[in-house]
């Protein structure tokens, strides 16, 4: 095993692992922030989704060793008292069922609405797209990111 | 009517109480038997034992309510919903109400609530008898303070109020309370004065979930905890004869590499329900200090299988099935008049196939569980509903006394009827006991997906004949893998509704393990059925509605108690969609499909909306109409219909997990296909405003929707759909996000 230093929800973190460790494992892992989710391992599902400089990105399939630089947010780090419009706006809507899928949910939204603040109804479809929830809370998750993206811009 | 709602009850025995050490007043109940005689109540939080009592309530001195219990969430809201029917009758604001997982950590399983979609209709007198008792405890102890008639004092909002108008908090009377006797025959609440019930509440666990705490079974972790990945048969039929792990060995981290499983082997010879991932072949686990090395090492492995039993594939099924269907080696569920004189006097007869692959239930959160065997207990912790069942199978495969084991249950990432099964919690606790050591086994999803417990394969032929314009015979063959329909399915529409009817089942035997899916039966059933009638309506040329509404004209006042769907309810279901979808004002451009089903307890019609975009059919919206008596959480209850209906259509449209030489072909989302975000329609959700007994909703609105989306898509396309997964008839392109 190497030694790997990342910067993650702010913090600097020094872990031992194989290079082609998954950030996912890192993260879950050797780090306890078990927020982030492994639902595929093949980047299909999202659940795994975290965000690198800002960028979403399936942290199953993004090796400890191409990390870097790169400054790591989880769901655990998204806001610091868990209340991002996204955030909130699940909670307004009610969206989980199981909640398995959700912080990927709220990750892969977060990042999009950084890039584009006022989407339409179809660009929400299109960004979300890649995200399962086998509950299939789809018309929840559609609301909460209209709504989140409503109060940010 | 078959329900009505007691407002008084007798019992008392299912509830005890006493003062807590440190304030406020704890409220011990039994939901499903009385509490035993020596049942002793814990004076403190920490003490908690959920042996006698299967659920908690703390009221402290301010007068907030905290609920316990040990009842998993598995994604159906009855974490949050059981809870407020408990607010609504002790009468408290549900801003003051706080809910708390408890531990389970009993030797008595049999009186844990399985949480699964009927925990609502199971528990809804409990809960409000509980509720009440403990109110009418309160007041009581304010009126012997105030010195006055505790019928002269009233509630509302946590606050006792005598005639004088003075008024006492409930954490003021606490201390007395719990001294005192529990009363008998408390009252309920008339439905029309719930404040709770019946209102929206969020999840209660939201807070966490969209905050990524740790609530799940892959999420739980303990000082020393191992991780295992384990090797598994390639094929249902394989079985091991060695192995080399020069290489596993070698990966960092790797603390064990273990040939186990022959106790669980066993132990399926003696369980026939325990299934999935156990009992066909022993197999090769590799534990290491993470999830990652442990998966590398597993993957190291070099393993020889040999074949135990014949490797199976889908044509082999469907031929066996098809067979079952034309041969006579059938059991008859249910038998009315003669179908086959009727078919030979009818005027037009129509008969037709309906057939549906495997499907895997594809929880998000994949299987998964802890165990930690030691002389002294056997700790298991993780997402499972039938905690009794697997404490049990593993008290006795490893034969260890039922006391020594400790299972706490954790929030479940799905369950779909997978969690039911208890194979990987038994596989957990044999490889603990094996290496001793506490480990979780943790599944990739090609693990879940390729040696899971299936839905399986499933073919109707059903068959009609029609005489002077009325529907005179009806004859359903089921030819299904492993198992048939169960309970009351065969008196369930159309029995009682026509004259000669008979329904038969067949099975073929694989060594392909199955199981509960999500609605069992119904979810293929009510398409199978419910796309018949339409058609049938078709060469009858009158209206699909119609056509249903006048056959349950002759259901009215039969007498014939293994028929529990109600002509009215149905009918109220029947109007209610056809209003709220505008099935009879069609829009130009938009094809409307109907069906209106019963199971699970609960009537539901569904109206599905199609429109063709780029040539090809698009589902954009589903009508529900729907009768679960009382709505005790509307935005809970929508949720689960919203979930309901989109996952019946993604599944119709594009589950399929065929077999070739007795391995599943799709075993990863990429090949597996659930529906997305763009192929999910708009669900609207109206409900039947009654003061029933309310209903579970996990289940009743996934069936009705494949129904209404198939004949919404033919009345677009002219296709009518027999076959699932319909997306391979409808070529509809592959879309992976
Ligand atoms: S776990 Fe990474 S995309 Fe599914
Ligand atoms: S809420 Fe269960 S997977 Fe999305």
């Amino acid at each position: 095993m190497e030694s790997f230093t990342i910067k993650v929800n702010g913090e600097t973190k020094t872990v031992q692992a194989d290079a082609d460790t998954p950030l996912l494992w890192v993260l879950r892992d050797h780090l306890d922030l078990v927020g982030t989710k492994f639902g595929c391992g093949i980047a299909q599902c999202g659940a795994c989704t975290v965000h690198i400089d800002g960028e979403a990105a399936r942290s199953c399939l993004l090796p400890i060793s191409s990390v870097g630089e790169g400054a790591v947010t989880t769901i655990e780090g998204l806001s610091e008292k868990g209340d991002h419009a996204l955030q909130e706006a699940w909670k307004e809507v009610d969206v989980p069922q199981c909640g398995y899928c959700q912080a990927g949910q709220i990750m892969t939204a977060a990042a999009f609405l950084e890039k584009n603040p006022s989407p339409s109804t179809d660009e929400i479809k299109d960004a979300m797209h890649g995200n399962i929830c086998r509950c299939a809370s789809y018309q929840r998750i559609h609301k909460a990111v209209k709504i989140a993206s409503e109060k940010l811009s | 009517m078959s329900t009505n709602i007691p407002n008084t009850f007798s019992r008392r025995d299912f509830l005890r109480t006493s003062a807590l050490a440190g304030g406020g007043m704890l409220i011990g109940f039994n939901l499903i038997t009385a509490c035993k005689e020596k049942a002793e109540m814990p004076v403190d939080i920490a003490s908690l034992n959920f042996n006698d009592f299967n659920a908690f309530i703390k009221i402290a001195d301010n007068g907030y309510v905290t609920i316990y219990s040990p009842n998993p969430e598995i994604g159906q809201g009855v974490k949050t919903s059981m809870p407020m029917i408990i607010a609504e009758e002790l009468d408290v604001p549900w801003d003051h109400v706080n809910v708390e997982q408890g531990k389970l950590d009993t030797e008595n399983f049999q009186r844990q609530v399985a949480g699964g979609s009927q925990s609502i209709r199971f528990g809804w007198d409990a809960l409000r008898q509980t509720g009440a008792t403990t109110r009418q405890m309160l007041v009581n102890a304010a009126a012997a303070r105030w010195g006055v008639e505790a019928s002269t004092c009233s509630t509302k909002q946590g606050v006792i109020t005598n005639a004088k108008g003075e008024t006492l908090g409930y954490g003021d009377v606490v201390k007395e309370a719990a001294a005192l006797e529990v009363p008998e025959g408390v009252t309920l609440k008339e439905p029309k004065d719930y404040t709770i019930i019946g209102h929206d509440a969020v999840n209660v666990d939201i807070e966490k979930i969209v905050t990524g705490k740790p609530l799940f079974g892959l999420d739980y972790k303990k000082e020393g905890m191992l991780y295992a990945a384990i090797l598994r048969p390639p094929s249902f039929g394989k079985k091991l004869v060695s192995f080399d792990d020069t290489e596993a060995k070698k990966v960092d981290g790797v603390t064990d590499v273990v040939r186990f499983g022959e106790k669980a082997i066993a132990l399926r010879s003696a369980n026939a329900w325990v299934a999935g991932m156990l009992g066909q072949s022993d197999k090769i686990a590799v534990v290491a200090t993470s999830t990652w090395q442990a998966m590398k090492g597993r993957d190291a492995l070099k393993a020889v299988w040999e074949d135990g039993s014949p490797m199976e594939s889908t044509e082999g099924h469907d031929d066996e099935l098809i067979k079952i269907l034309d041969g006579s080696n059938l059991n008859t569920l249910r038998k009315d008049g003669d179908v086959k004189k009727a078919f030979a006097k009818a005027d037009a007869t129509l008969e037709r196939t309906y057939e549906s692959p495997f499907l895997p239930h594809a929880c998000m959160e994949p299987m998964n569980f802890f165990a930690d065997v030691t002389a002294d207990k056997v700790h298991l912790v993780g997402p499972i509903q039938t905690p009794a069942g697997t404490a049990q199978s593993v008290a006795g495969m490893l034969g260890r006394d039922p006391k020594d084991i400790h299972l706490e249950m954790t929030r479940m990432g799905g369950g779909f009827g997978r969690r039911l099964y208890g194979d990987f919690a038994i596989e957990a606790a044999e490889l603990s006991a094996k290496i001793n050591k506490p480990v979780k086994m943790v599944c990739t999803r090609e693990d879940d997906i390729g040696i899971g417990v299936y839905r399986p394969g499933i073919k109707y032929r059903i068959k009609a004949g029609v005489k002077d314009g009325k529907v005179t015979s009806y004859h359903l063959k089921e030819a299904c893998i492993n198992s048939n329909m169960y309970g009351l399915i065969p008196h369930f529409f159309p029995a009682g509704a026509i004259e000669n009817y008979q329904v038969d089942a067949g099975n073929y035997k694989s060594n392909i393990t199955t199981g509960a899916w999500r609605a069992p039966y119904t979810h293929f059933l009510a398409f199978a059925e419910q796309a018949f009638f339409d058609e049938l309506a078709e060469m009858m040329e009158i209206d699909p509605v119609q056509l249903r509404l006048d056959l349950l004209q002759n259901v009215k006042g039969h007498k014939d108690e293994n028929i529990q769907y109600e002509p009215k309810r149905m009918e109220d279901v029947i109007n209610l969609a056809v209003e709220k979808s505008g099935y009879r004002n069609k829009k130009d451009g938009v094809f409307q499909g109907f069906c209106a089903y019963y199971c699970h307890n609960t009537h539901v019609a569904e109206v599905a909306d199609v429109v063709i975009e780029n040539d090809k059919p698009v589902v954009k919206k589903v009508t529900v109409a729907v009768d679960c008596g009382i709505v005790v959480n509307p935005t809970g209850a929508k949720n689960q219909i919203e979930g309901g209906v989109i996952d019946g259509i993604g599944h119709a449209m594009y589950g399929d997990l065929s077999f070739s030489n007795g391995t599943p072909n799709a075993q990863n989302y990429d090949k597996y296909r659930l529906i997305r975000m763009k192929e999910a329609p708009e669900v609207e959700t109206h409900f039947v405003e009654n003061e029933l007994s309310p209903t579970g909703l996990g289940e009743p609105a996934l069936p009705p929707a494949v129904a209404a989306i198939a004949i919404a898509i033919n009345q677009a396309t002219g296709k009518r759909l027999y076959k699932q997964p319909f997306a391979n008839k409808l070529e509809v392109k592959e879309l992976i996000g």
